[in-house]
């Protein structure tokens, strides 16, 4: 298989968010804007190519009985080390994300990749696996928080384009994360899904 | 492919594991730690010298939570924490009240309000400025839905009360500091 097809599969075919629902949670609790989503997007993707390449390397050794055990502690680990480097470098979007980057232990698309590709496939394929599905979860988490900005706050990356006053703010919270992921889901499905 | 369980190899590989990732972690985290520290530090500094006048000096009251700010000799006034709980949970400010026991500033250090909604409460410049100036002794502390003469965030009220509370609370340590 070659490794652009294996990136644009994560993008589109295996896309986690629209296509294989996956990691809803920090999906719709993110996406309050668009760069909020964004950067829970790229956490997310640090973690993922990472974890795919040690569990690719790791997996030929590892005792089928603990597999799972050994991989959640390799994810943990690189989720943790996120954790210290965004607190120490970039504290303003961590207080933003704070809650949700511990989340990204428990998040299906890093243990479902890990279990679905990582420990069948060599480590640089599981690195691009793990950069196209990232990648698919950082457009995604963008769009759908693009969307919801645009309608609940009547700006985009930040930028407010309707001069003052609110816009309308069901988007911004629960109920408008399950409209917009909904209705961007039949938009994607009926875009891509052609068979 | 999967390798056969016994329990040699299971205690093995998973114990070298877990040794290898608590080894990474410790190191990250003597790395990170003065970068962390600095960057709390930061934020604090930033927020205090954003809550009072010009300062020179500043003298932290751990069991207080406050910073004193003097100038010279002169007390030009005491950077407050207060916290309470808003809409989305803790609620977190600091107040500046310079020693005519008017409040200088205010500013959120954290919170979790609604974004779009209680959130306002760091970005909204009408609701923030009323806060430059506000005497007590004048002016009732409680949003105008209480009877009060604060102006809450519009569809936030929760928020402001609490809010409000907060700087209520600040005014509590500082009187508390004035009658040592």
């Amino acid at each position: 298989m070659s490794k652009l097809r294996l990136i644009g599969d994560g993008l589109v075919k295996n896309n986690p968010t629209f296509v294989l629902l996956l990691g809803m949670c920090p999906t719709l609790a993110t996406t309050t804007s668009a760069i909020n989503g964004m950067s829970m997007g790229l956490a997310t993707l640090f973690v993922l190519v990472l974890s795919n390449m040690a569990i690719s390397a790791l997996a030929p050794v590892v005792p089928d009985k603990v597999h799972i055990p050994v991989y959640i502690v390799v994810i943990a680990t690189f989720v943790t080390l996120l954790q210290l480097l965004m607190q120490a470098f970039t504290p303003a979007m961590y207080e933003t994300l704070g809650l949700f980057i511990p989340l990204i232990v428990v998040n299906c698309i890093v243990l479902g990749r890990a279990e679905a590709f990582a420990n069948k496939h060599g480590v640089l394929e599981s690195a691009c696996d793990g950069l196209g599905v990232g990648l698919g979860f950082t457009c995604s988490l963008t769009v759908l928080g693009l969307v919801r900005e645009i309608l609940g706050s009547g700006s985009a990356f930040g930028w407010n384009f309707i001069g003052g006053g609110d816009g309308m703010l069901a988007f911004v919270m629960a109920p408008g994360a399950f409209l917009c992921l909904g209705y961007l889901m039949v938009l994607f499905n009926k875009l891509f899904k052609k068979n | 492919m999967a390798v056969n369980s016994n329990l040699t190899n299971m205690v093995l590989v998973l114990g070298l594991t877990c040794l290898f990732c608590s080894a990474v972690l410790g190191g990250a985290y003597v790395l990170t730690k003065d970068p962390i520290e600095k960057a709390a530090a930061e934020k604090q500094n930033r927020a205090i010298a954003q809550v009072l006048p010009h300062f020179s000096d500043l003298e932290y009251n751990a069991d207080g939570h406050y910073y004193k700010a003097t100038d010279g000799d002169a007390v030009v006034g005491y950077a407050i924490e207060s916290s309470t709980v808003g809409f989305g949970g803790a609620l977190s400010l600091m107040v500046g009240i310079t020693p005519d026991g008017v409040v200088y500033n205010s500013s959120v250090l954290s919170h979790s309000e609604t974004p779009g909604l209680g959130a306002k409460c760091t970005t909204d410049g009408r609701f923030m400025d009323q806060w430059r100036g506000f005497n007590p002794s004048v002016k009732k502390l409680s949003v105008t839905k209480d009877g009060g003469d604060v102006d809450a965030i519009t569809a936030s009220t929760i928020t402001s009360r609490a809010y409000t509370q907060a700087v209520a609370n600040a005014l509590d340590t500082f009187n508390a500091i004035c009658h040592e």
